[in-house]
Parts: structure tokens; sequence; C-alpha cells
């Protein structure tokens, strides 16, 4: 029962990780008065960030400190219609963030653009490898929107983030040694790429030696100290290693946390409540209008907050979850592949190489920083001719040394028993001596892949938890299997001493049991019909004009890169369409 | 009776409202909400989670905690009825309104210098452009035989200079001398930045009022909360010597400069006046300070940076235990060559605070750790944790031992005692100290 109404505001915004952020900035500018609700505490560089206690992996690797506690809330998950979904009762194949900042905070800084050609994709290969090359259960679109689109949008956010890389082409004329493959850029990196570890050297002259072109990960690890266009500030990074799962102590891995919210706060048209979970929106008798939402605090208490436009920013399943509480657009049904709200569910596909080394080469593992490294593209997006290869997809190849924690990082070659003697002279003799070469593959949608409401587990509040039904299927093992070979050609050129590689196998289906990763996307998807899509090319609802959803779950099928960077920009593209068009005439910006 | 005169009273308003002096007034509450900016009203009349300028604030004296004053204009307890002439007599000379004399911490001798014309804009703003709040003034904790008032008039008569005739106007134009004569009046008069910079005597008045007074004004040495205030003179002794005029307007303005960053004493000072103060006037306030040469028998040598530590810990060796917690604590932002990342992680190569004889300052931050005010041009409130559950009094003795005698700094070393009495004077502070 609502208790209590909140004084009316213009905007109010669901979650507060980098789409909130982002919007609640955007928006105040344009002189908006906005209310940003986060379910989770207040988070900020000191405490949860303060050295040394930050940089305890028992606290934040094994006991996930920053992330949604099943405890609080969780999901249902199955492999196929005719199984009953499980509750996820522990965190592993992927972790929820919480909290502010969100995933924001704990991310591990990997700030890439996307390739044009999968903003397209469905398109892209109809024209190139015919319309019979995609298979009839893959339901990958359009995105609706151009990188040409975009392209000021990621440059701001790069600004924002104060991402280090090396630009291959600005303005089209080629700079340096950055990534062949990357579309034209209006600017440089607001900051020089970071220094490569040893290990990413050798790899880069491997994978030169093999044919391909390796390039420096574009990152939003800062290489030096930055003041963004907002006047943040951010300090160099040391490359400590402690960035995914954790808090930077040091000011320089990207946050809502220290690039926006600093700023934000000495906005007196905004205002952050935080411990306030949103438990459904609400629409006007008519269901084409929202009227805001209503959220419940840590006290248990229920609010109304009304406001004039609704932004949905929060974790990607979150989005479409909101939505199919709310009664709001026709729920997916893969039966008749009719409705929209849950549809291409996707996830990242991975794999990995690992090399062991003999006693005399030092590989320092536990240097190392989020978003650091040296990647080739040459098998992700369309950069590589898929016709005889019968799958659509790729994937990035990087050695992301993103520092060894103690703990999980004990790797040991491949018939080393699990425990005892054998296995701690393994750990001992191996930890200074491995590189880890990754594959960071695309998942393409399939019709059987979905979110819907669980019709057996219900959360604290009542809310029937979200369920999902997701599997791989053979596109993606193909994918997969094909990349993780070119990757092995790369790995024995490094010249070795052994090598243990991890690939998906046909039939393998999804495993929860051990961490992935947590790019989780689509159920809420954008599109160029309303017949496919929920959201259209500006992230506004298809039927509730003032409803914006914005975040991953916008992603029609899974991309090669980490999702980050296209997020950002996607809430920048989507915040100027706001402030230049919807206010001075609210109502669709794309007729159905 | 009362509810039938209201139409009356409200008429009179809006005959006030539509004529032009009102239009003035607005000007002049607007010019004097400047002129507490600039003397920093806020930072001791309003207390932590306080209402704007409705005292309560306790300042550690000597003798015990006193209290700030409401000087919002409630008319119970804060300043509403009093007068200009009230008001200017308490500005001027410490007298309150009630014939009491204040306690010298409410600086009257720099604001006697400050012009009637920006007396006469501050009273406008405070009994016209503040909320009144009702807030009863609290009584020091201080022993009753010491906390007798008249001994205050006889310190007035003894130490506080008779007040100075005011200037008809404050300088304000462009030219270099002028900016360095409004410069002048706002580090004497209402900056009252010898408060706490300029050294005291035994019986806490300020050695010296102002520049013209000799080379004691600024040179700083006086201990408030366990912060030393630096000297902000031309000294290589925790002065200004390295600084550019630029240097100090960046400083002001947002708090951190190439050479440093603020923090405990002056946050406040950063957050409620120097950030909020115009260019021009921040600019008047660098070119003034940059005239004061060197306190007697002083270096005037600006720091000349010496490569020995860091090659050395660049090479891994560790030439002291205090180098060793340095490298394990404190070289990820500041860096062992110790010029962290300007603007951001102050550089400890050749900052003022590791070069004067006292290095208590040092150890409270180590201690208490440290958070940048966020302001208006520099918003990130960039957080130092604390060290006080981290390392024991040896290891920051060792600590501040190595930082004053590392990378051509030549500053004082520390023992654990000292360490320890500092240590207990700051025990409640294990939250990074802010504003």
């Amino acid at each position: 029962m609502v208790s209590r109404n909140e004084k009316h505001t213009d905007v109010v915004i669901v979650g507060f990780g980098w789409v909130g952020a982002i919007m609640a900035r955007e928006l105040t500018q344009a002189g908006l008065n906005v209310v940003a609700l986060e379910r989770g505490p207040r988070r900020d560089t000191w405490p949860e960030g303060a050295y040394p206690s930050s940089i305890d992996e028992l606290t934040h690797n094994t006991r996930h400190a920053l992330f949604l506690q099943p405890s609080q809330s969780t999901v249902t998950v199955r492999h196929r219609d005719s199984d009953v979904a499980a509750p996820y009762r522990q965190l592993a194949a992927f972790l929820p963030g919480t909290g502010v900042g969100g995933a924001g905070l704990h991310w591990s800084g990997c700030h890439w653009r996307i390739s044009p050609v999968e903003l397209r994709l469905r398109s892209h290969y109809e024209e190139r490898y015919g319309k019979d090359f995609i298979p009839q259960d893959m339901t990958i679109q359009d995105w609706g929107v151009s990188y040409e689109e975009l392209e000021p949008h990621f440059a701001f956010a790069e600004s924002v983030f104060g991402t280090s890389g090396q630009a291959y082409k600005v303005n089209g004329k080629i700079v340096g040694d950055g990534n062949p493959f990357d579309a034209d850029r209006s600017t440089p990196f607001p900051l020089p790429a970071m220094k490569n570890t040893y290990s990413a050297e050798l790899y880069s002259k491997a994978a030169a030696e093999c044919g391909y072109h390796p390039f420096r990960i574009p990152s939003a690890n800062a290489s030096q100290a930055y003041t963004n266009p907002y006047g943040c500030q951010m300090g160099a990074c040391t490359f400590c290693g402690f960035c995914s799962g954790y808090a930077c102590y040091n000011y320089s891995k990207a946050s809502p946390n220290v690039n926006i919210l600093p700023a934000l706060e000495r906005e007196s048209r905004f205002e952050l409540r935080v411990e306030c979970d949103v438990l459904k929106v609400e629409t006007d008798s008519s269901g084409k209008k929202a009227t805001g939402v209503i959220y419940r605090t840590s006290k248990g208490e229920e609010v109304r907050q009304t406001a004039d436009i609704v932004i949905l920013a929060s974790f990607a399943y979150n989005n479409p979850y909101l939505l199919l509480l709310s009664g709001i657009g026709q729920p997916y049904d893969p039966k008749t592949g009719e409705g929209t709200v849950g549809r291409n569910f996707v996830y990242q596909n991975e794999s990995g190489v690992t090399l062991f080394f003999g006693q005399d080469k030092f590989t320092n593992p536990f240097i190392g920083a989020g978003g650091n490294g040296v990647a080739i593209d040459d098998f992700n997006a369309d950069n590589f001719d898929h016709g005889p290869l019968g799958f659509v997809g790729g994937a990035p190849i990087w050695v992301n040394q993103a520092g060894s924690k103690p703990i999980s990082s004990a790797t040991v070659p491949k018939g080393t028993p699990q425990w005892g003697a054998h296995w701690k002279k393994a750990v001992k003799d191996s930890f200074q001596h491995t590189i880890s070469i990754h594959a960071h593959g695309t998942n393409m949608a399939f019709r059987d892949c979905y979110l819907s409401l669980d019709p057996t587990y219900s959360d604290t509040a009542g809310r029937p938890l979200l369920r999902i039904t997701f599997n791989w299927h053979d596109n993606d093992v193909k994918m997969i299997r094909y990349v993780t070979d070119r990757m092995a050609d790369i790995g024995r050129a490094m010249k070795p001493e052994s090598m243990s590689v991890e690939t998906k196998e046909f039939g393998e289906e999804f495993d929860l049991r051990h961490y992935q990763t947590t790019h989780i996307a689509g159920g809420a998807i954008m599109g160029t019909s309303p017949k496919d899509s929920v959201v259209n090319r500006y992230l506004q609802h298809w039927d509730v004009s003032n409803l914006f959803v914005i975040g991953s779950s916008a992603f029609p099928q899974g991309i090669g890169y980490n999702p980050t960077g296209i997020v950002a920009a996607l809430a920048y593209w989507s915040a100027k369409a706001i402030r230049e068009r919807y206010l001075k005439s609210p109502g669709p910006m794309v007729q159905a | 009776m009362k509810l039938r005169l209201l139409p009356v009273l409200a008429g009179a308003i809006c005959v006030v409202q539509s004529s032009g002096a009102y239009a003035a007034d607005a000007d002049l509450i607007k010019r004097g909400a400047y002129v507490a900016v600039l003397g920093d009203c806020e930072a001791c009349h309003t207390a932590h989670d306080g209402k704007s300028l409705a005292g309560g604030l306790a300042l550690q004296s000597p003798l015990g905690a006193i209290y700030s004053t409401n000087i919002t204009p409630d008319r119970d307890t804060g300043i509403g009825t009093w007068s200009y002439e009230d008001f200017a007599r308490l500005m001027r000379r410490g007298i309150r309104k009630d014939g009491s004399s204040v306690y010298p911490a409410m600086p009257y001798p720099s604001y006697s210098k400050m012009t009637d014309e920006d007396l006469q804009a501050l009273y406008a703003y405070l009994t016209q452009g503040v909320a009144p709040v009702s807030l009863k003034n609290r009584a020091p904790d201080i022993p009753w035989l010491l906390s007798a008032r008249w001994p205050l008039a006889i310190w007035r008569l003894l130490f506080a200079p008779s007040p100075a005739p005011p200037l008809p106007s404050a300088p304000h134009d462009d030219t270099s001398d002028a900016l360095v004569e409004r410069g002048r009046y706002l580090v004497e008069g209402p900056g009252h930045c010898g408060s706490c910079h300029t050294p005291r005597n035994f019986v806490l008045a300020e050695k010296v009022q102002t520049a013209a007074d000799g080379p004691k004004y600024l040179s700083g040495g006086f201990i408030v909360d366990n912060w030393v205030a630096p000297s902000l003179r031309s000294d290589d002794a925790g002065g200004l010597v390295g600084w550019t005029p630029e240097d100090i307007v960046a400083f002001l303005k947002t708090g951190r400069n190439r050479h440093g960053a603020t923090f405990g004493a002056m946050n406040g000072v950063i957050t409620h006046s120097t950030s909020l103060t115009d260019d021009h006037d921040l600019a008047a306030i660098a070119a003034f300070l940059k005239t004061l040469g060197p306190p007697p028998g002083v270096s005037v040598q600006a720091f000349h940076y010496d490569d020995t530590v860091s090659r050395q810990l660049f090479a891994g060796k560790m030439p002291s235990e205090g180098a060793r917690i340095y490298v394990d604590r404190c070289a990820a932002c500041h860096r062992t060559d110790g010029h962290g990342y300007p603007g951001v992680f102050p550089p400890l190569a050749g900052n003022p605070v590791l070069q004067g004889p006292d290095a208590t300052s040092a150890a409270h931050i180590i201690l208490s750790g440290g958070r940048l005010p966020g302001v208006a041009a520099a918003p990130s409130s960039l957080v130092m944790g604390s060290y006080r559950d981290v390392l024991d009094n040896q290891q920051i003795a060792d600590l501040v031992t190595f930082l004053g005698q590392s990378w051509g700094n030549h500053g004082a070393a520390m023992t654990a005692s000292q360490v320890a009495k500092i240590r207990q004077a700051t025990t409640d502070e294990k939250k990074p100290v802010g504003e």
C-alpha cells in the first residue's frame, strides 16, 4: 500500500549507474528537476574504496561486497521452455551490481565504441551473405541508429570518462597505431594509451607475427591525472589490479561516482534517494502515459513519486523486469513470436587460453588494470569472411591482464590435482609464469532465449521473480571454437611450455555455476518497428512516449565488445533527443 | 486587533517594494552577501549540520570551548534588534550591544579595518538578507572564574588596535598598485588571514596586525586545532616563495594547485569564502601576498629538488623504515619521486607543509586523513583515508621524518611521543577531515 506521495518532479530516474548519472546531468542542465532512485546504498571512493581495506579479495571478490545479494532479490533460470526454472541462489555466472554507481562502480574499465556493422547486423549480413545465411530461429535485427549518429556521443562520453587509448583514424586521417578496424573518430582519445604489461607486449608481438593487427585496448583507467569537462578529477592508474568488483581507491577508474556525481551534487535541481527499490511504473487510464513510479524504502514504506518523464536506467535485465511488472507493453511469447517485452535476451560468449612458461620467464600477473591490454579485432564483427564459416558473430581476442588476486588466480596447468601438495607446488610454480588470452565473443539473439515473470517464485515484496530462459546455440559454439583456434595459434607463437584451452563443446548447456561475465543485454530492445522492439531509436517507449528505457537492455543482440561504451553513448544520444526535440513537443519522436 | 492591522502592514510593504529604495536595498543586500563571503562569517557562525549563521560552532581555545553566536536577524536570539551603530561598534571595537566584550576569537581587530561602505552592506545583508533562526547562544565551556568577560575588556584595551579610521572606499581598479592595495584591504581587513597565519603572543593576541607592522605579519606558526598555519610570506620554511600569483589564485579558488591541496582548518575558508570570491579579488590577494618578503633569518631559496631518494626507491632500496612505510602506504598516489599528480594528489617534494620547523600538520593528516572540499570550480572532493588504525606512533614518526628529509625537503623530524600527543588530541577523527 502506498503510504505517502512525494512532491511531483519533472523527471524520475530508476537506477543510478552510468545511465542514471548521465541522464540526470543532461536533464538538470536542460533546466529540469530530477529525482534519481537507487535501490542500493550510497557508495563513494571513501570509504568503499579506502586503501588498504578496499583491496581485500575475500570481501569483494569472494563475498561480493558491491553486488546485490540473492537474499535481497534474484532471478530464476532455466535452459528451455520445458524446464522448471530454479532460483539463482549463489552469485556466480553474473554479478548484478547495486548501490550508487551500479555496474559503473564495479566494472573493469574496458571502454569501447562499436563496429558500425553491428548496429545494422541483420541488414549487413543479408547484404553480404544473402538472406538465407541467418538461421531461421536467430532473431537478430538492426538497432535503428547509425555509428555516424552516435559518434559525437562516443567522443563526449570518452571525454567524461577520461578514456586512455590510441586512435587509428581521426577525421579520415590515420594518426597512429590504433585499431585499423576502428571506424572514423572525430577526436583522439582524451588520454594517451596505458602502458603495456610484459604479457601484453609478448602477445602483441606474437599476434603481429601471425599476421594480425594488435592494438592497445581503450581503457577508462586513467593513464594520467585528468580533469573532465564537468571539472571532475581522476588520479593516474597505478596498475594495482583491483578494478573489477572493487571501488577504485585511486580515483583512476571512471565511475559515475568519480566522474559525474561530484558535479551533479552541486546542482540544486538534482536529488538522489538511495535504498529506494522501484516496484513498478504507473500509467494513466489510457496506458499511454507514465505518471510516475512506486518505490519501497529500506524501512518497507511504499512511496509514490509522480513525474512528467520516467527513465528506466537500472541493471540490464531489471529494465524489462520493471516493464513486465508494470504491465507496460506486450510480454514476448516464444511460441507465436509475438510481443516484445523480454525478447532477445543475450549474454556474452567467451573462451580462453592459458599459457604456462618456464621458471625463468616472469610475467608478474599481479600487475594490471581492468581496461589494460592488447587486443586484435581481426575476428570481431564482420572483419573476416563469414561466408565459408557458416556462423554469425565474432570476438575480439586479447591479453587483458587485469591483475591476479591471490585467491581467485591460482591457475594451474591441466591435469594438476585439485588439492594437496602437488596442487600447491603447481600454484607456486605457475603464479608468476602464466599469461591468459581471452576471446570476448558475441551471443546472437534466438527465438527461445527470453525473459518472463516466474510463475513459482516471488520476492519479499510479493513480486514474481524474473525468469531467464537461456541456452547456447550451435551458431555461437561454432563461432567461439573457430576464434579459439585462432587464439591458440597466437598462444603457440608465444612459445609457452604448456597451454590449456577452454572453449565450448557442441551441445554444451549454459552453466550458471562459474563466473563468465556480467555483460547481460536485451529484453527491452531498440529497433525500427514496435512489432519487434520495445523502444524506438531514441530509446523512447513506442506506446508510452514519456517513458525512456536505456541501457544494455536495448541491445537487439550481443556485441563483441564490452557494453559500457555504447550504453553511455546511447544515453547521451537519448538525452540530446529529449532536450532538443521531446521537451519542445512531448510525444512520440518516431511515428510507428 | 493585531489581525486587523495586518492588511495595513501588508499595504506598507507593497509601497516599499514598489519604490526605488527597495531596489537599492536589494543591491546593497547583494553586496553585503559578498562582503560576508570575503569575511567568511559562515565558517565560524554556522555549526556542523546547523542552520546558516545561527551560531553554535565550538571553537577550541586553550581555556575551553567557546561557541559562535547567532547572527541571524532573529529578534530574541540573534541580532534582529541591533542598530547599525551597535553592529559597527562590535565589528570595530569588539563590544557587544549589551556592553560586554567578545572573545578575541572574533577577529574584530581585522574587521575594524573594513570600510563603512562594506560594513553597511554587511549589516543590510545580515539583518535583511538572511532568514531569522531562533537558536539561543550557548555559554562557553570555560570554568566560571576564567569565563568572566571583564578581563576581555582589558585584553581589548591592551592588544586590540584602536580602530583604524575607515577607508573612504576600498580600492577596486586594475592598476597594479591598486590591485596590491585592494589585496591588502582584503587580507588585513575582512579576510582576517592574520587570525591564523600571524603568530600570537602569550595572551593570544596577534603579534602584529598589518604588513606595515613588520615581517612577523602572516609568518605562520600558530597552531589551530592541531594544524599548523603556514607562513604566507615569501620564505621557504613553509611559505609561498615558489608560488606564482596564479598558483595562489588557483589554490584559493579550487583548494588545490600544482604545489599542494588544502586541508584541516583551511578547508572551511576555501568552501565558504575564497572559492566564492571573484577572480579580481583573488588576483588582488595574490598580488598583495607576493609583496611580503621573508621573515628575518629565514631562507628565501626556493625548493630545490634532489632525486637521491627517488632513485633509491625506484631501485627497491629502502633508506629507512619510514621509506618502506612510504612505499607501502603512500607512494601509489604521491609517487616514489614525491611529485604526486599535481592538482589531484599533492606533491610531497617541496610541499610547504614539509619544510617548516613543526611537522604537526603532516602527522595530523596521516592520523586523520583529509577530504578536499568540492567547490564550484573543482567539484571533486578527493579523500585521503585515515591511517590512525593502520600505523602506530613510531611508524608515523618514521614516516614524517622520512618525508621531511627526502627529495630536497628540509622539514622537521618527529618522535613517537610527539605523534602520541597529536593522536591523543585528535582522538575522535577517524573520518577524513573535511569542511
